[in-house]
């Protein structure tokens, strides 16, 4: 689904990613680990399309695209969603409202018929159910005045409504107590399918006990420089990043 | 150049819509301006000698009169001499019904997509169309003539209700006030007068459409809503021009006038000709509103959706002289490229347990200014006045300028004054939030700005709001920062 070769990316003039190569296939988990400023979130953003970085190198697939060519918006029509790490406030813009104007425009880019309203509503209706949501939350301005967990909850909730064939979750976990972790965990195991791939990024092991990676990578200075499976992350848990960063460190000079 | 300020690039190179004008013979005073032009004007509308006096007393007085430069606005003086004070579209005399309108002229406003057809129209809203310095037609008089409301241009209300104007104009707006007040009372062409019997709720929107066309005309409008005691009424206004190189002038005045215990409800839309990308052209938009809430318990609220003009300097009033009375200002103002707007409102607090409320939302983009100018007075014997306001402003891009001026006046200590101000920029952040999930960029600047002025549009009457909503995202197409 996801083919990412060599990619290279830079802020105002300073490389961040140094060569990622990373194929994820339908159905799977993949965690990206890695101490701070490691380039976790830039891998994030660029997927996406965050206009400040810039690709310097490399490529990368998606369903057989060239997704660097593509717009922000067209990228998400085509199916990447990125929840993002510090949701943004739209005053005076309600949740139901951004979403039914995002819902539509996704739909008519995939050549269907916009929802008229009460197809909206109980579509949402569905969907709260699911990720447990309050309607109270989705009438009032979007994110403004959100607790962090319920801004997490938001972004899984609005994951849920376009239904995206690759879902990134940018350090989700961060900010959220125990319970708020295990509905937005929930959440994002009851959207997983074998039609759809997820790449949770984050810097602790707790949000992955939750959802449970088929792969685990740890990201250092711009490059995966180890991959595993669960286990990977459960040893960084113990042993922390620095023997990583020994190893990389060691193996460079 | 960043990001931001490409997308402001793109959104503020949309072209006005309703830049067309259209051919038609007219009935012109010839450019100038004097004594002998007013007794023209006068003539030429068959009016009642005291009001040829009054106007005529109005010019003396203007004559003596300097133009205001206190407002943040720049332009080069206006040659006064130069314009024509009357144009008219040339049609068959009288028209007693709309059937006898110039299709030509309808087909104006079809155009702009004002129907005058009373059966075509969506229900609910009675129009009165004027056309450079006349009203062309007014419908559903008679529905509205059956409560007693009147509902007809200036110059047919001069003549059928004579005592109505005689008593009104220029009860709140004095003709000497200011500058381009006492201009307009000298050379007023036309305008829409409206009259709401004791106790009457008026049952539809009364909606007057300006539109100028001709060049190098003035258009001098005068609008005078009278509301008697316990009756209400909602009325609309909006405004087109062409695309015209040369400024066209536009200095029109409003009154209002409530009783004890009536409600007027004042909304405008106006979209008059920006001029171009690059500064040219476009109206000057220097209005007088002023209302009086003359009775004890009476609301005077404006809402205005500001998005044309080149320079606009208006600032919509209310004096709260009966005890209990509520003066409203709602606006959102939209500047793009060139363009100049110094706007805000003057709540004068006489009467006892008197309310204001001001919500002020400013939007500057492109190189445009952007200014808020509130007074708020409490007048001595005004005991527990309160008055709340908000002003905030939204810039897109970095070229563009916001400011604000409020003036509070407190002559009671028993008065209430909040005030509360916020200045925002549209971010990077929010346009690639709503990207990321589907939506166009110029979608998002219009659900951003739209979700920002979501408090003034809430205010205008439900058809209106959806075309304001449009405008808004029209005017800052591409416009992002």
């Amino acid at each position: 689904m996801l083919s990412i070769k060599n990619l290279h990316a830079s802020v105002e003039g300073t490389p961040i990613l140094r060569g990622i190569n990373l194929e994820v296939k339908a159905g799977e988990v993949h965690a990206i680990m890695g101490p701070n400023g490691s380039g976790k979130s830039t891998l994030a953003s660029v997927l996406a399309g965050r206009e400040e970085y810039e690709v310097t190198e490399g490529e990368v697939i998606f369903k057989g695209k060239e997704l660097l060519e593509m717009a922000p918006e067209d990228r998400a029509r085509e199916g990447v969603f990125l929840a993002f790490q510090y949701p943004v406030e739209i005053p005076g813009v309600s949740s139901t409202n951004f979403l039914r104007t995002a819902l539509n425009q996704v739909r008519e880019y995939r050549g269907q018929e916009p929802l008229d309203a009460v197809k909206f509503l109980s579509l949402m209706k569905e969907k709260m159910a699911l990720v447990e949501i309050d309607q109270k939350l989705l009438s009032r301005s979007l994110n403004e005045g959100f607790s962090g967990g319920e801004k997490k909850r938001n972004e899984i909730f609005q994951m849920a409504m376009l239904e995206p064939t690759l879902s990134i979750l940018d350090e989700t976990d961060s900010g959220l107590d125990i319970d708020a972790l295990r509905i937005v965990s929930n959440g994002v195991n009851k959207l997983k399918s074998d039609q759809t791939a997820t790449i949770v990024v984050t810097h602790y092991q707790r949000l992955l006990d939750y959802i449970v990676p088929d792969y685990v990578h740890v990201l250092y200075k711009g490059r995966i420089v180890k991959s595993g499976t669960k286990e990977l992350a459960l040893e960084l848990e113990e042993k922390g990043y620095d023997w990583i960063k020994e190893e990389v460190d060691s193996a460079t000079v | 150049m960043s990001k931001d300020n490409q997308i402001l690039e793109e959104l503020t190179s949309k072209e006005y819509e309703h830049g067309w004008s259209v051919n038609y013979e007219t009935d012109e005073a010839p450019a100038g301006l004097n004594e002998d032009i007013i007794r023209w004007i006068s003539a030429k509308k068959e009016e009642p000698e005291w009001l040829l006096e009054w106007r005529l007393k109005a010019f003396r007085t203007w004559l003596n009169m300097a133009e205001p430069s206190w407002a943040n606005v720049t332009y080069p003086k206006i040659d006064l001499q130069a314009l024509k004070y009357y144009s008219a579209p040339k049609q068959a005399k009288k028209t007693k019904s709309l059937n006898e309108v110039d299709p030509e002229l309808i087909a104006i406003y079809e155009r702009l997509g004002i129907s005058l057809n009373e059966q075509k129209r969506l229900q609910g809203i009675a129009v009165d169309a004027v056309l450079d310095s006349v009203s062309v037609a007014t419908t559903f008089k008679d529905t509205l003539g059956k409560l007693g409301i009147v509902f007809c241009s200036f110059s047919e209300a001069v003549k059928e209700h004579p005592e109505l104007v005689k008593k009104y104009l220029g009860s709140v707006v004095p003709m000497t006030d200011n500058y381009y007040a006492a201009l307009n009372s000298a050379v007023f062409s036309d305008g829409s007068f409206c009259y709401i019997p004791k106790g009457v709720r008026c049952p539809m929107e009364l909606s007057t459409y300006f539109r100028i066309n001709a060049a190098n005309t003035g258009q001098f409008e005068r609008t005078l809503i009278v509301a008697e005691e316990s009756s209400y009424v909602s009325y609309l206004e909006g405004c087109t021009a062409p695309q015209r190189d040369e400024n066209q002038l536009h200095a029109a005045v409003v009154e209002i006038y409530a009783a004890a215990h009536a409600e007027v409800k004042y909304s405008t839309v106006q979209n008059w000709f920006p001029g171009d990308k690059e500064g040219k052209g476009g109206i000057y938009n220097f209005v007088t509103k002023r209302g009086i809430c003359e009775g004890d318990h009476s609301k005077i609220s404006w809402t205005q959706v500001e998005t044309g003009s080149a320079v606009t300097w208006k600032y919509p009033s209310c004096i709260l002289k009966g005890d209990h009375s509520i003066g409203e200002f709602y606006s959102v103002a939209v500047t793009n490229n060139y363009q100049q707007a110094d706007t805000g409102t003057k709540m004068i607090h006489i009467g006892k347990n008197t309310k204001s409320r001001i919500v002020s939302k400013g939007i500057s983009a492109g190189k445009s200014q952007n200014s808020y100018r509130g007074q708020v007075q409490v007048m001595k014997r005004a005991d527990n006045a309160r008055n709340f306001s908000q002003c905030d402003s939204l810039l897109m891009g970095d070229r563009c300028g916001a400011h604000t001026f409020p003036y509070i006046d407190i002559n009671n200590p028993s008065a209430k004054v909040e005030h509360e101000a916020t200045t925002s920029k549209i971010g990077e952040d929010q346009i690639f939030y709503c990207n990321q999930r589907g939506i166009a960029t110029e979608d998002a600047v219009a659900l951003i700005v739209n979700g920002y002025a979501k408090e003034v549009l809430n205010q205008l009457p439900m058809e209106f709001a959806v075309e304001a909503q449009k405008l808004l995202a029209l005017t800052l197409e591409g416009s992002v920062g």
